[in-house]
Parts: C-alpha cells; structure tokens; sequence
C-alpha cells in the first residue's frame, strides 16, 4: 500500500468582491469551495475543468502561494497550512511548481543559470561550485545542454523553456511537483516532447504529480487518477481509466463527448449542453451544475450534492447516484 | 455528384516579410481552393503561415513590413491581389468575412452590440432603411443562437461571455450573406463545452447558409470533425492537401504522421507518445531543400537539397515529400519508427 503523500480536506478560497468608496466588502467569488482529495506517492493525480473552475487556485494554494480561506493541506505528516511563512518556505523545497507560460515564468534579465542557481540558493543547498555542478546536470536531465547555461531565455524556443521551467522545480529534489497546464501553449509535435520528458523524470526521480489540465487528452496520457473539478467544486474523481470509460457525473459525461477527436470515422453519441459556466460569485443553489445539467431533477435544485465514493476509488457528487452509495 | 464550383482559388500565393534579419518569406508558393458550401481546413503549428494566409486572402496584411510578392488570389473572375483598396474594402466583410481567435478584442468595448452590428450592415448596405438594418441585425443574432436577442443588442462586450462574443463575432461575419468565411482559431480560446457548440453552429450555418468556409486551426480534432478537406501547411508550405477521411486514415507526409502521432488521444491511453524531434524551424532559416528535413527521420540526401513538389498520391490527395516520387518509392521504407 502507497503512503498518502498529500491530503486535502475542506479546501476554500473566497475572493472578496469589493465596492463603494471605502472598499465595503459585499460578496465573495468562492473560487474553491470545499474540495477534499488526497494524492499517493509516485502517482500523477490529473486535475481537469474549464476555465474558471478553481483548478489552477487550488494548485497555488497547495503550495500557499495563495493563502486558503479555509481547510488543511497535510503534505508528508506536516499540516501546511498551519506553518509560519519562514516555516513554510522550507516546506516548498519538497513541494515545486511548474507554471503554463514558459514566456511569463522566466526572467529575461537572467542567464539560465542564474535562474537554475535561484532555488539553490534560497534554500542553501551546497557551495557555489556543487550549485553550478547542478545547474549543468539538470540541464542534461532535461534535455538540453550545459553551454545553454550563460544563455538569456528570450534565446530559447517556447518547448525549451518550459524543459527550463521544469529543470528549475527539479533542482530542489521535491517529491511534489505541481504543474499547472504545463503544455497548453505549446505545439502538439513539442507537446509530446515535453510530455515524455515528465514521465521519464517521474520514473527516474520517483516523483509525484499533480497536473493541472484542461485538456481532457493530455489528462488522460499522463494521469493514473483524475479530479474533474466545476465552478469550485470537485465534481468526481476516479481512476483514469475508469473515468474516461465510465464517467458518472453528467458533466463528465458532457466534457468527454465535448472534446473533438482527431479522427473523422468516429461517431460519438452527443450530450452537446447548453450555456455557459454561471459566475462563481453568484452560483446556482444546489448542485452548481443544474442549470445546464440533462438529468436535473428538483433535488438538484436545493441540495447541494455529497462529494463522496459510489464505487471503491470512484467518487461522484451527484444526486442522481445517491441511492447507489454504500451506506 | 455534381462537382461544385471553386469559389475561391489561391495560385502560387507569395507572402513575404521584409524585416531587418530580411526578406522572410511566411507563405511560399501556396496552392488551394475552397469550393461553394465546402468545409475547408487549415491545419499547422505555429509560424506555418497558416493565419498569413487567410490575412492575404483579405487584403490585412501588415504593410509594411509585409507584401503579397507573388501568385493569384482568384475570387470569381477578380484577382483580389490586384484589387485597389477601394475595391477591397467592398468585398471585404461582404463577399469574404472573418472571424479571429480572440472574441474578446475583435469587439470595441466602448460601443454595444448592436451598434457594432449596425455598422457593418451600413458600411456595404448604403440604401437600405434603420430599420431593415436593425432587423437585419436581430434575424441574425437569433440565427446563430444568441438569446434575448433585442436586449443583447444594448449591451457591452464585456456583458457577455467568451462563447456569447464568438457568437457574436459570427452574427457579424455573416450579415452580409458573404460567399466565403475564413474562420482564423475560431475555438481557441474557449472551452471544451463552448467549443462544441460554436463548430457545431459554423457546421449548421454552412448547410444553411451554403457559405463555404475555411477552418484554420492547430487542432486536428476540431479537423476531423468539421472539415469536409484539409490542407497540412509546414514553414510556409503546403505539405499535404486531401479530404479529411483520407488524410486521418493514410497520413502520408512524414510531418502529417507525426502530428497525428503525437496527439494524446482522449478515447484510449498510448503507452508513449511519439514526439518529431526537434523544434519548428524559424521563418525563413530553411531555404534550401524541403523543410522538414532536418526533423525528418526518412531524410535522406535529395531531401536537404532539393526541395520536393507536390506528388499526386491518390485522385485528390497530394503530398510535398520525395518519398512519393515513383523513382524512390522503392528504395526507401516509410514505416514510422516509434522509440
């Protein structure tokens, strides 16, 4: 049995929405509303939604980049969100993060290795001759080459820099690695590089991930369990294959059939849903979904749904399975 | 079946860049047509010259720094490369209309919705009453599915959402009834559910309307399930042309194969993907042979120094790769290798 490396439980996070001349606080976007999961070691834990669904807030705030209204992240036995900030810092040396934008992430008035020496030297690992040893190794590991070292990013091509990006979260040795749409603006032919690159370092280093995706293909290719999240919510999570073959949730259902195929001889049957994503600042009562769910039923309406396991490892916030759960 | 008529014929299309690294030619020598009522697709990754291309085809390319230096845009009888302006203009946004990526800087946020679709009808209908305009206007918006169309049209762009905006942008583009719709990444910047919808429309529109339309996009999905032929454009070259049944069953360029590769499909898991070494070349730095050659694992010698017509490999269906000359055919085995 694989040691839960990661726990989440009752995760919130409420933006205020602020008016008036003093700043009056009158609503809340609740980005992340009570999302609970747990991630093993060595596992990819693949989180997919549309925009503005609290995927990529829920990932800053796994790291406290982003400090949660409410809820515990317990990551190896010490409750994150109880450390202090100095505290915390240390912390983020087994927890690193890989951003989408390889352009955004890197700073264009830094060499390469000072960018690769940068979480070394926050976190005090090794003398200055062992860090520059380093740099040049993960280089190699990611698959470019030591002279890139004294280079300036803009010198380098979108798939390189985000092999940058990702040999900068390495240099730390983490046992998590965040990554939030590391691919999405990439190529498909560098997409499949970077990709590969991912799962080779995660057999080698033994790594765990937790990939943040809209991309229901990539998700699939790289995930061994998935979450798909809906306007702040967890709306199932199971494992791969059982999600994508089995998918409960209405609005699984809806994403699967959603994503074009690239191959004209497949006929799919169409669950084509209608609208568009409610604001999280006012979400529907019940069950989010309901305005755009095919099934609804008056239930859906006022109660919101219990996110909880309808088979061993498939669990569904849904009211249509609520009679099927093991009591 | 009746064969139907070309509606749009590009010959030959030359579109250069002169910068101060010089001259980049972004598409070189590209040939394809659109027939009425047809789904045609543009795939390609980024910097293939795929959305230079549709800017040629309207006349909206930069200029400076960038300049149409040869071949024939066949619109009808008028060549649209030799139309001045004034001429341009009219068939713009009325013959031939766009739609771009992003819905959201397409529209002015300083005016609503109706008054930007107002003005487009004024700009080609001169003569025609406010009223036959503002109705005009509401039958369109009604017809590509937007609700409430009388109260949308009082609203801001910022009002609406992404997918409501790309609605929008398609009211606009089709008021004018034009014959051909360059729709440039039309889904890109908009989720899975909502792009569904909005293909699903584009396809509805098409056979309504029998406006023919070109598809330019990075997604071979969007690809497969919308366009009728497709066209595989590689560093400013047209790499593979051919219906898309054909293209997605028997890929036959080497770049064509891979991309389809490399794409994780969402209906099974693929132990590993197969990735084409290597990055896309920069505009330009490829001048000698085919293109693809240095990220091509059938390269052989004639590849890096001659560069490759177009082969006929079936009755429509034509490939740039020498491995489809009949005097190598035989020679060189194309079975992809997946390390």
């Amino acid at each position: 049995m694989t040691e839960q490396l990661l726990k989440v439980e009752g995760l919130k996070k409420y933006f205020p929405i602020k008016s008036g001349l003093f700043g009056r606080v009158n609503n809340y976007v609740k980005a992340v509303d009570d999302v609970s999961f747990s991630v093993k070691e060595g596992e990819t834990l693949g989180i997919v939604g549309e925009s503005g669904c609290g995927k990529s807030t829920t990932g800053r705030m796994l790291m406290r980049l982003l400090e949660p209204t409410e809820g515990t992240v317990t990551f190896d036995g010490q409750v994150l969100t109880s450390l202090s900030p100095g505290e915390m810092r240390k912390a983020r040396r087994d927890i690193q993060m890989v951003f989408q934008d390889p352009y955004a992430s890197l700073n264009p008035r830094h060499t390469i290795e000072k960018i690769l020496m940068e979480p070394l030297n926050v976190h005090d690992i090794g003398d200055p001759k062992e860090r520059k040893k380093k740099v040049h190794e993960f280089l190699e590991i990611v698959g470019l080459s030591s002279y890139h070292a004294k280079r300036y990013p803009h010198q380098f091509s979108g798939g390189q820099r985000q092999r940058i990006g990702i040999a900068r979260a390495l240099m730390t040795n983490p046992k998590l690695i965040i990554a939030d749409e590391p691919v999405s603006a990439l190529d498909v032919s560098i997409q499949a590089q970077v990709l590969n690159l991912m799962q080779d370092l995660q057999k080698e280093l033994k790594l765990t991930y937790i990939f943040i995706a809209h991309d229901l293909g990539v998700v699939r290719h790289i995930s061994d369990r998935v979450g798909v999240m809906y306007l702040g919510n967890m709306a199932e999570m199971a494992d791969t294959e059982d999600l994508y073959e089995k998918p409960l949730h209405p609005y699984t259902q809806a994403l699967l059939t959603a994503v074009p195929v690239p191959d004209p001889a497949f006929k799919r049957e169409e669950v084509v849903i209608k609208g568009d994503v409610p604001s999280p600042a006012n979400p529907p009562s019940g069950c989010r979904f309901h305005t755009r769910c095919p099934f609804k039923m008056d239930i859906c309406e006022t109660t919101v749904p219990i996110f909880a396991e309808v088979e061993k490892g498939h669990s569904v916030a849904c009211h249509l399975y609520e009679e099927s759960r093991p009591q | 079946m009746r064969e139907r008529e070309k509606v749009l014929d590009v010959r030959g299309l030359q579109t250069t860049f002169f910068t101060d690294d010089g001259e980049i030619p972004a598409v070189d020598n590209v040939d394809f047509h659109v027939r009425e009522g047809e789904v045609l697709g543009i795939v390609g990754e980024s910097g293939c010259g795929k959305s230079v291309t549709s800017l040629s085809i309207m006349g909206l390319v930069p200029s400076p720094p960038g300049k149409i230096t040869g071949g024939e845009i066949l619109f009808g009888n008028q060549d649209l490369t030799k139309l001045p302006e004034k001429k341009m203009r009219e068939i713009r946004g009325n013959d031939i209309a766009m739609i771009f990526q992003e819905p959201m800087t397409s529209l002015n946020p300083l005016f609503t919705i109706g008054n930007q679709l107002q003005e487009a009808i004024k700009v080609h209908k001169r003569d025609w009453s406010k009223k036959q305009i503002h109705s005009r206007a509401v039958e369109m918006m009604k017809m590509v599915g937007l609700p409430r169309a009388e109260d949308l049209m009082k609203n801001y762009p910022h009002q609406l959402s992404g997918g409501m905006r790309q609605r929008v942008m398609i009211a606009m583009a089709l008021l004018c009834d034009p014959k051909v719709l360059i729709a440039d990444e039309p889904t890109t910047a908009l989720d899975v559910t909502i792009q569904a919808q909005i293909l699903k429309l584009i396809k509805n529109l098409n056979q309504e309307l029998n406006t023919a339309v070109i598809l330019i996009t990075h997604d071979l999905g969007v690809v497969a399930e919308t366009c009728e032929r497709v066209v595989v454009m590689y560093a400013g070259k047209v790499v593979e042309e051919g219906p898309v049944a054909e293209i997605f069953k028997d890929p036959q360029h080497p770049y064509t194969r891979g991309l389809l590769e490399s794409v994780p499909d969402m209906r099974f898991k693929k132990e590993r993907l197969y990735s084409i070494p290597g990055n896309v070349p920069k505009p330009g730095s490829i001048n000698t042979g085919c293109r693809f050659a240095p990220r091509c694992e059938f390269a052989f010698d004639r590849c890096l120094t001659e560069n490759p017509p177009l082969y006929q490999t079936a009755e429509a269906h034509q490939t740039r790769c020498f491995l489809f000359d009949p005097k190598e055919a035989e020679k060189h085995d194309r079975t992809i290798v997946k390390s």
